[in-house]
């Protein structure tokens, strides 16, 4: 059955993998590309980065938080069912550079695409150094993954229960400053995460490609949703992305237009008696 | 009597309160009754140009004398023999500049063949349409990039000649702009997938989901044995101002716009449609090509919706009083100058410029210039950008085969007469001619497929 979610489980508190036969995304995918889903046929259109791909038995592997109600009810999909609709390869491949020194980072469910981007850089030949975050120990996934495809692997917590105490981007402001080089950093995760990584590479004037995961409805060029300024360009994250220099990305605008339907999300969340509070 | 033979029978319309309520349709189409009346004022012409004005050539004469016998089947078979979406057609066609401009009835209104083509179209639908034969299967097949009408009308014209046809969609819904570009209330969803039914019985395979350039490539497409491939990949892409503020919170493409509500169906947000969109205040809406917008935002609660836009809005004459009838407002001879947003990025002012005729350019009309000193704010929540589209060329260009694109323009470039743009590789609609309209797009479909149908019958 095309689409069907052949594996699942659950990484962490409300982060999913799950594995979907899609043989034709599973011959095309390439390092740093996302596919676009609808769980029913109601279903919004979200697009979610691959993780993982098997030409060969045709699945592919997306990981997801459950945040919103469409993530919610992705969530509540099992083995044997299938996905309503799934499109892609979408977006520009990730550029994988060679015989650099790289630094990937992550944060919270957006470190399965770091481990993605890691394990492509090393099978390049390259010398990887990762540093994954999260609010605490539970949310740091794929740790085990990563110390397979890392020369070295930097944890880091909010809470300190597991690695170092604080934030990526302190850990990466202290390596720096230690004197440790890098030819390319790698950030994927929340705007704020992103933002403040190049903010910190950019007096080092260390090249930093930053995974936008703006909002979205095609996925193919056709309605400007995810539109973002990098270097003073209007660009669209799906086709021109999601991968940018992140020293040229207005991250302002870009943290603004992802916000925009917040007050939606959240209403969709209460109808679907998902909102948290007890109302 | 004189005077029921000189005027146009009216089609009937929902009320201008009920249809800000509604995405249903505006115009409801003709009983049996009204059809009969206005098909009794047709003249017969013996050299009609009507059908010389119809790009497709349909027999309108022809069909009008069957719907007078009140043989609507034949008269439906009729049309389609030219026409593979006529209840589309009927709908969306801008008669005015097509037959109905061609209608010898000069001393009264032209007849009103849209609504005529139309009422016979439902009315097959409704019942059933009959399958034309299909001839033996050939054994060969083709491959059709993009759902639109394009797309639909070449899988109609091989499908009919014994071809396999699979057509390959992107979006998760197949018929492109009829599905995603226009709305509800002008065109019915239900009317299109009917269209589609019909399309399928032909034996022509639809596939979801499946952007060529990038889920296959053209390349993939002859690897799995298609003998040809057709690219209908219209002009969806948005071509965007250029002007500051563009990317503020509450600004929206045209496409996205359209989009959100017509495919996605944000309108039914938040029980019936997961996905949102944002319309607040008043509206702005800056290109000639914003009636729907405009008219899909009234009806989402807009408190005003303005066009600016330089000469002439574009659409069917119908559909601009229709849209006026519900409260848009058009401003002519203005220009946007930049966008204002307030510290949380939303936009809230627009800033415009008024035009004024200025030196005569190349075509001896005077080119509109801004009036220094003429600028002025609009306030609006929501701002929809309503210019050109550009061809959508993923398909065009990844592949090896050598497809030749206009640098200016971005549209695919053809032989004029064969419509092959590379060896086995066929082009027609908006990706060819640029943003055009549905019935272009079906003429140069059945072009292409004769084409098709030549190029593989020798190899």
């Amino acid at each position: 059955m095309a689409n069907e979610i052949i594996f699942k489980e659950e990484l962490a508190p409300e982060v999913k993998l799950i594995k979907v036969r899609a043989p034709l995304i599973a011959r095309k995918a390439k390092s740093g590309q996302f596919i676009i889903l609808r769980v029913d046929e109601d279903g919004e259109r979200i697009p979610l980065t691959l993780i993982d791909w098997n030409p060969k038995d045709g699945t592919i592997t997306l990981v997801f938080k459950e945040v919103g109600a469409s993530t919610k009810d992705l969530g509540k999909l099992g083995v044997g069912d299938a996905i309503h609709d799934l499109v892609g390869p979408l977006g520009k491949p990730s550029e994988i550079p060679l015989h650099s020194k790289v630094c990937v980072i992550g944060r919270g469910v957006a470190i399965a695409a770091a481990y993605e981007r890691a394990k492509k850089m090393k099978e390049a030949g390259n010398n990887v150094t990762a540093i994954i975050s999260a609010r605490t120990a539970k949310q740091l996934i794929f740790k085990e993954q990563l110390k397979g495809v890392c020369d070295k692997l930097y944890m880091v917590t909010d809470d300190g229960s597991e690695g170092a105490k604080g934030y990526a981007n302190d850990f990466l402001i202290s390596l720096l400053e230690s004197g440790e080089k890098f030819d390319l950093v790698y950030a994927v995760g929340a705007a704020t995460l992103m933002r403040s990584i190049s903010e910190t590479t950019k007096p080092y004037k260390i090249k930093t490609i930053v995974s936008l995961n703006s909002l979205m409805v095609d996925g193919t060029g056709m309605c400007g949703c995810c539109r973002v300024t990098v270097g003073g360009k209007p660009m669209f994250a799906c086709v021109d992305g999601p991968d940018f220099d992140a020293h040229l990305v207005d991250f302002e605008e870009f943290r603004a237009r992802i916000h925009m339907y917040d007050e939606e999300e959240r209403i969709a969340l209460k109808i679907a008696g998902e909102c948290g509070c007890r109302c | 009597m004189l005077e029921f033979r000189l005027k146009q029978v009216r089609m009937p319309e929902l009320p201008v309160e009920e249809r800000l309520k509604t995405f249903n349709e505006v115009a409801l189409g003709y009983s049996e009754e009204q059809a009969l009346a206005e098909a009794s004022r047709c003249l017969q012409c013996t050299r009609p140009l009507c059908v010389e004005m119809c790009p497709l050539h349909v027999d309108i004469p022809e069909f009008i004398k069957l719907v007078r016998l009140g043989n609507y089947g034949e008269a439906a078979e009729k049309i389609r023999q030219k026409n593979c979406m006529p209840s589309v057609c009927g709908r969306v066609c801008p008669q005015e500049v097509l037959c109905a401009m061609g209608c010898k009835n000069t001393i009264g209104d032209p007849i009103n063949i849209g609504a005529l083509e139309r009422f016979v179209a439902d009315w097959e639908l409704e019942t059933g349409a009959a399958v034309p034969e299909i001839r033996p299967s050939t054994g060969k097949s083709v491959a059709v990039v993009g759902s639109g009408p394009a797309g639909l009308s070449v899988a109609t014209e091989l499908a009919k000649r014994g071809h396999h046809v699979v057509v390959f969609e992107a979006l998760h819904e197949p018929g492109g702009v009829l599905i995603y570009g226009i709305p509800e209330f002008r065109l019915p969803k239900k009317v299109v997938k009917k269209e589609i039914d019909y399309v399928k019985k032909l034996g022509v395979e639809i596939k979801t989901n499946v952007i060529v350039g990038k889920t296959l490539t053209v390349d993939d497409l002859f690897d799995e044995g298609f003998n040809a491939v057709f690219l209908g990949t219209g002009a969806g892409l948005p071509k965007l101002l250029g002007i500051p503020g563009e990317n503020l919170c509450g600004v929206y493409s045209l496409n996205e716009f359209l989009l959100r509500i017509n495919l996605m169906k944000a309108g039914l947000f938040p029980h019936k449609s997961k996905t949102p969109i944002k319309v607040r205040g008043r509206v702005a809406i800056l290109g000639a090509r914003g009636m729907d917008a405009a008219r899909s935002a009234l009806r989402l609660g807009a408190e005003e919706a303005c066009i600016f836009y330089q000469r002439k809005v574009v659409g069917r004459t119908d559909d601009i009083r229709r849209g006026l009838e519900e409260g848009v407002k058009l401003h002519s001879s203005t220009k946007p100058v930049r966008l204002i947003g307030d510290e949380k990025r939303w936009v809230k002012l627009v800033e415009l410029v008024k035009l004024k005729p200025g030196q005569p350019d190349r075509t001896g009309k005077p080119k509109l210039i801004p009036e220094p000193g003429s600028e002025f704010l609009y306030s609006a929540e929501t701002v929809i950008i309503a210019t050109e589209h550009v061809p959508n060329t993923i398909a065009a260009t990844n592949t090896t085969r050598n497809i030749k694109i206009a640098e200016k323009n971005k549209t695919i470039i053809v032989n004029q007469e064969t419509l092959e743009a590379a060896i086995g590789i066929f082009a027609g609609g908006d990706v060819v001619s640029g943003a055009a309209s549905v019935i272009k797009a079906i003429e140069a479909g059945k072009r292409a497929a004769q084409s098709i149908n030549a190029h593989i019958s020798k190899h």
